[in-house]
């Protein structure tokens, strides 16, 4: 065995080692670049909570429970609640309109074969890509006065007038508000949702599909019974990728939602978010000490439950294709990072 | 198999299973409605308002007074744009694929599972976080706002889209490519670079594409660390204009005109980043069509 090796390694003994060394050099510059996103999200952590250590430090945990923001010189105040609840509300919104929708389509996506699937998948797919200042500008001069005009003031003649949830629908219609942003985040995430969810159902084996429409189920009671057990956590998983993605847009939620902080049950009055007031008031925290770290802490606020809700995410949709295929599974799921294949 | 067997198991489909799957259908096709209708009506809207505003001089001047709104442009965001998209494209995309060749054709064990989660954490980072970075990383030090800073922001959008992306296309390729160039005496790193990647070429170019388009509608990041600017700016440490954020701004005056010019902004943002999207999907679907 070693004979073959002596005569190439005879004929050119420096060019071989060249090579080598040129070998280990490019492996190395690969992983040195892979290490690199490491170090970026570690550099991304650190930068933002030493920035945001000052507000910490004399604030402690009365930031995340503080109702009151003032940036005026020797009377600083810095309470997120606010915003922490302005960015839950406005997402808890999307989710109940937007992920019942997203699930639905995808089932839907799923279950029609031919001709009308393929582009409808490929339709949703690509309106994945549209910019959110251009939702932003849709929401505020179309979604909004239509919701102000008619949606709104039949929720609150309605709903408003029930008993317990009423307070949730009270007010007037008109003015920016945490419903219509709730909306259009809904819109929003939609495609990423949808994405996610027919990725995870089409994991499922066709079999059992098949197996349960033999032994007589509708089609109905072929997903409830053979699609959902399986798919379930994995919805849950694209649910939670669009509550992420919900939680930090900032475009269209600061076009329509008001920029007011402010804590209260109804929907129909102006709020804000985390983004949008970090999007609103870095101009004039750029060069003051306490109100950009107040703003760098919002930015830590936020990022902790974005990238919670993202490994908890890939934890489900992992879950979902470890049941089908077993635990050594790829997962399947893009991600929304490449079209699935249509 | 008969028709018996399920008979006996499930009753005849009548009465309120009946009822309960012609609900299902409804509902599955209810939800399509609800989803397409508003996609669609953007889409359309975006066009129908946007078309009006694009004019010579919506492509080539600069904003013009309060006076007359409408005869200026933004020029000076299309060159902001490609100036901070750019500079991010250069960053970003030698860095993303030579991680993604790491994590296709090396990586193997604890470092390379540790590099593809970190990778996809980076990627849910919300935009406004990575701009409130770069705003205290780069812009706070270096003290002013520039197209420099709002590249970086998109690095940090960009390096783990298109190292992903890049891993998945480098994967396609199948490995008796590889078997083959090493079997010829290549070295591994001429095997990849010679073999693997023209192979993937199409599929590498589609991680760039989609890279870009997501770069190209990001306004938040770019508030936060460019800024914005009247005039056109080719200085990397100036502050920069871009399409996004001059749509994000005009849309909050409360001046017709410039509403106008946001909606053929929004239109041109929509063109290219569909453009981009759409022709990256054709070209992925082709690649995978080629290699399998």
């Amino acid at each position: 065995m070693s004979e073959p090796t002596v005569v190439l390694g005879a004929g050119a003994p420096a060019r071989v080692r060249r090579s080598r060394l040129i070998d280990r050099g490019f492996r190395g510059t690969t992983l040195v670049v892979g290490l690199g996103l490491i170090a970026l999200l570690a550099l991304l952590l650190v930068e933002l909570t030493t920035g945001a250590w000052r507000t910490f430090d004399r604030f402690g945990l009365h930031f995340f429970v503080g109702t009151s923001w003032n940036p005026v010189a020797g009377r600083e105040a810095f309470g997120a609640l606010p915003f922490i609840f302005g960015s839950l509300v406005t997402s808890g919104v999307a989710i109940v309109i937007g992920v019942p929708i997203a699930v639905g389509l995808a089932l839907l996506l799923n279950q029609v074969r031919g001709a009308i699937a393929n582009p409808l998948a490929v339709f949703v797919d690509i309106l994945a890509a549209i910019p959110s200042v251009v939702y932003g500008l849709w929401a505020l001069f179309v979604l909004k006065p239509i919701l102000d005009s008619s949606v709104e003031p039949f929720l609150i003649g309605t709903l408003g007038k029930v008993p317990a949830i009423g307070a949730v629908f009270h007010g007037k219609a008109q003015g920016p508000d945490l419903f219509t942003a709730g909306v259009i985040l809904a819109i929003m995430i939609l495609p990423i949702v949808t994405a996610v969810s027919r990725e995870v159902i089409a994991v499922v084996p066709r079999d059992l599909r098949e197996a349960a429409l033999a032994l007589g189920a509708t089609r109905y009671e072929s997903v409830r019974l053979a699609v959902l057990p399986y798919a379930r956590s994995g919805i849950v998983g694209a649910s939670m990728l669009g509550l992420g993605r919900a939680l930090g847009e900032t475009i269209a939620v600061s076009l329509v939602v008001g920029n007011t902080p402010r804590i209260g049950w109804s929907l129909m009055d102006p709020g804000a978010t985390i983004p949008s007031w970090i999007a609103s008031s870095f101009r004039e925290a750029t060069s003051v000490g306490l109100h950009r770290s107040a703003l760098l802490a919002l930015a830590v606020t936020l990022v902790v439950m974005a990238f919670i809700l993202a490994l908890l995410s890939r934890l489900l949709v992992r879950r979902t294709a470890e049941l089908v295929s077993g635990p050594s599974a790829n997962v399947p799921v893009t991600q929304g990072v490449l079209p699935t294949a249509g | 198999m008969s028709a018996a067997a399920g008979t006996v198991s499930l009753g005849p489909v009548r009465g309120i299973r009946r009822v309960k799957d012609t609900g299902f259908t409804v509902f599955l096709w209810t939800c399509a409605g609800l989803a397409l209708v508003p996609l669609t009506w953007i889409a359309v809207y975006v066009v129908s308002k946007g078309v009006g505003a694009l004019s010579w001089n919506f492509f080539t001047k600069e904003p013009a007074g309060p006076l007359n709104p409408q005869q200026g442009g933004i020029v000076q965001s299309f060159v902001g744009t490609g100036l901070i998209v750019g500079i991010a494209t250069v960053i970003a995309v030698p860095l993303g694929i030579l991680a993604g060749i790491y994590l296709a054709e090396y990586g193997k064990g604890r470092t390379a599972s540790g590099i593809r989660l970190v990778a996809y954490v980076l990627l849910s980072t919300p935009s406004i976080v990575a701009g409130a970075f770069i705003w205290a990383l780069v812009v706070v030090a270096l003290g002013n706002f520039s197209a420099l800073a709002g590249g970086l922001s998109l690095v940090v959008l960009m390096w783990p889209i298109v190292a992903i992306a890049s891993e998945a296309v480098l994967r396609l390729v199948p490995q008796e490519l590889r078997e083959g160039a090493l079997a010829l005496g290549l070295p591994r790193w001429k095997t990849i670079v010679r073999v693997v990647m023209p192979t993937a070429g199409a599929g590498l170019l589609t991680a760039v594409m989609l890279a870009v388009a997501r770069a190209l509608g990001e306004t938040a990041p770019i508030l936060l660390t460019a800024l914005g600017n009247d005039h056109i700016n080719t200085d990397i440490r100036a502050p920069t204009d871009a399409v996004p954020l001059r749509v994000y701004d005009y849309a909050r005056t409360p001046v017709e005109a410039l509403h106008s010019i946001a909606w053929g902004g929004a239109l041109v943002l929509l063109a290219a980043v569909l453009f981009l999207a759409i022709s990256a999907r054709i070209l992925s679907n082709r690649q995978q069509k080629r290699i399998a």
